[in-house]
């Protein structure tokens, strides 16, 4: 059996949770996921300033601070930190170790082969269309705009990295759930053929790949009794080579591992559930068997898997306009009546300016912004207060900077009993779109070096 | 026969994969599970969601979890990173379905 703690679901999730998964108990894995959509194209304009940047700089100085245990503990660490930068970002962890007074204790591996921003035109030009998986398009229609394009890797790179000796393996973008099942497969010895090992490994990693929505964050059931989330544990993947799981957290930590919360996590964030689609294997999650095996303890098997697509998948960021969003805080009586008379005011301004938006959006928030006008109801005359937040968004940033420049002057020039936050005016802000796109699997390599840090 | 909020016998979570939210609806006790396939179907759905969501609902089934999968479609304003809305990837559409009004 293995030990897989997860400690990151997100670029920008607890500081903190790495070092606790390290000193908790024991663990044989840490694995951190750093890449959402959205990272890869802010990496991609670090890269373009500075050759020396974008990658996930959190993860050389997490390493720097869990140096110790990694080492003294032979703990292996897999995350994808290494953006559209993993060279970089393993000579940065090679740098961390070294200033931990740990240098040359160990091998770093590097996964690269991801990136394919420089090579679009040559494939588009072999009649490789990567054309627009939602909508068709081809993807000649935002070219010029492009700002980042990664090929989502599988799990078997990472492996090969472990296979090679490798204590800690840093990637550019895989599958989230890569991260957990290289570990499996490296030590296990899995095949690529092991269709339902494999998928067991996917379901394993796409409970964890979320952090502590596994164990009791953000968890509908009973929220209120889920004791001591402050100091909430993160998940850990207990595997067994036939391809039995347990979920499970550090004794003494707080949150909660129940059916019931892993369950939820396992219905985030997925298509259709017959075909879990990955590049090591298709998952099928109407075949898993999930039950509560002891306190903070839920386990799972039975997992049936198909063979994996031809095809891998791309994630493309294009730049699409851009965007700004101001608010006011309108206080009672009768805060949303003003709220709405403001935006109205608004708006009419914003049309005598002769302001051309693609889109303009208002909000009430504390009345409808979650859910809607429909099924928010009506708001009480009697609410305490409602925040107008208004935004826009359009291919001219002359219109949408000018924007910004209308929603502070309702403070005086409007409605009553307003105030707004300070900070100054709204910011505008580069929209990012992204273009999901199929590729061959024979047109991408996968390229691994291990080196002594 | 008695209505209910589906607050009262189901959980949910949601998140975004483009322009697109997926809704999980998990039965609280497994003997409900029947009452969400029969009552929650994806034209119910798409009529409680009509405000939000702009294109189709697609329902999957998961009675190994007691669950329901729901994707609707053209639903976050052009997506995570384009869209203008507070819930820009749709992390409290779960709880908005939970407002739907079921018989059991």
């Amino acid at each position: 059996m293995i030990r897989i703690a997860n400690a990151q679901g997100f670029w920008g999730d607890s500081l903190e949770a790495p070092l606790e998964q390290l000193r908790g108990g024991p663990i044989d894995y840490l694995t951190l996921d750093y890449l959402a959509e959205v990272t890869m194209s802010i990496l991609q304009k670090q890269f373009a300033r500075d050759p020396q940047a974008g990658y996930a700089r959190d993860f050389p100085q997490m390493i720097e601070r869990g140096a110790k245990e990694i080492v003294e503990r032979g703990v292996k660490v897999v995350a994808n930190a290494g953006g559209v930068n993993p060279e970089t970002c393993g000579e940065a962890v090679a740098a961390a170790l070294g200033r931990a007074g740990y240098k040359g204790r160990l091998k770093i591996g590097v996964v690269t082969g991801d990136n394919i921003l420089g090579r679009l035109d040559d494939l588009m030009a072999r009649g490789i269309e990567l054309r627009n998986m939602d909508t068709g398009a081809a993807l000649e229609s935002i070219r010029a705009r492009v700002r980042s394009a990664n090929v989502y890797l599988g799990a078997f790179p990472i492996a090969e990295a472990l296979g090679a000796g490798a204590q800690i393996v840093v990637t550019g973008r895989c599958s989230d759930v890569a991260l957990s099942l290289g570990p499996t497969i490296h030590e296990f010895g899995w095949k690529r053929d092991d269709w339902d090992l494999l998928a067991a490994g996917v379901v394993g990693g796409h409970v964890v790949e979320c952090g502590a929505q596994a164990t009791g964050g953000n968890c509908q059931v009973d929220w209120e009794t889920i004791p001591d989330l402050a100091g909430i544990g993160y998940p850990i993947l207990e595997a067994e080579p036939d391809g039995r799981f347990a979920i499970t957290k550090h004794l003494g930590t707080g949150g909660r591992v129940t059916v019931a919360g892993v369950t939820e996590q396992l219905v985030y964030e997925i298509g259709d559930p017959r075909a879990y689609i990955t590049p090591d294997v298709i998952a099928d999650f109407t075949t898993i068997q999930l039950s509560q095996a002891g306190k903070d303890r839920v386990q799972f098997w039975g997992v049936k898997g198909r063979p994996a697509t031809e095809l891998y998948k791309v994630s493309i960021s294009y730049s699409a306009g851009f965007k700004a969003a101001g608010t006011m805080t309108y206080g009672w009586p009768d805060a949303v009546k003003k709220a709405r008379a403001a935006d109205g005011i608004l708006r009419t301004r914003l049309e005598r300016l002769g302001l051309r938006f693609s889109a303009i959006h208002s909000e009430y928030v504390g009345a409808n912004a979650c859910h809607g006008d429909l099924l928010s109801g009506e708001a009480s005359p009697d609410i305490a207060e409602v925040t107008l937040r208004v935004g826009v968004r359009g291919d001219d940033a002359g219109a949408v900077e000018r924007f910004t420049r209308e929603i502070a002057p309702l403070a005086l020039n409007g409605p009553p009993v307003v105030t707004y936050p300070s900070g100054g005016k709204p910011k505008v802000e580069e929209v990012v779109a992204y273009w999901p796109a199929l590729i061959p699997k024979s047109e991408v390599a996968a390229r691994v070096t291990v080196k002594e840090s | 026969m008695a209505r209910v909020k589906l607050r009262e016998i189901a959980h949910a979570r949601s998140g975004d994969k483009g322009d697109c939210t997926n809704i999980g609806l998990i039965a609280l006790r497994p003997e409900d599970y029947p009452v969400l396939v029969r009552e929650v179907t994806a034209e119910r759905v798409k009529e409680h969601f009509r405000e939000l969501c702009q294109g189709r609902v697609e329902r999957f089934e998961l009675p190994n979890l007691g669950a329901l999968n729901f994707l609707l479609y053209e639903a976050l304003d052009g997506g995570g990173t384009v869209s203008l809305r507070t819930d820009a990837q749709g992390k409290t559409f779960s709880a908005a379905l939970l407002r739907m009004v079921v018989e059991v």
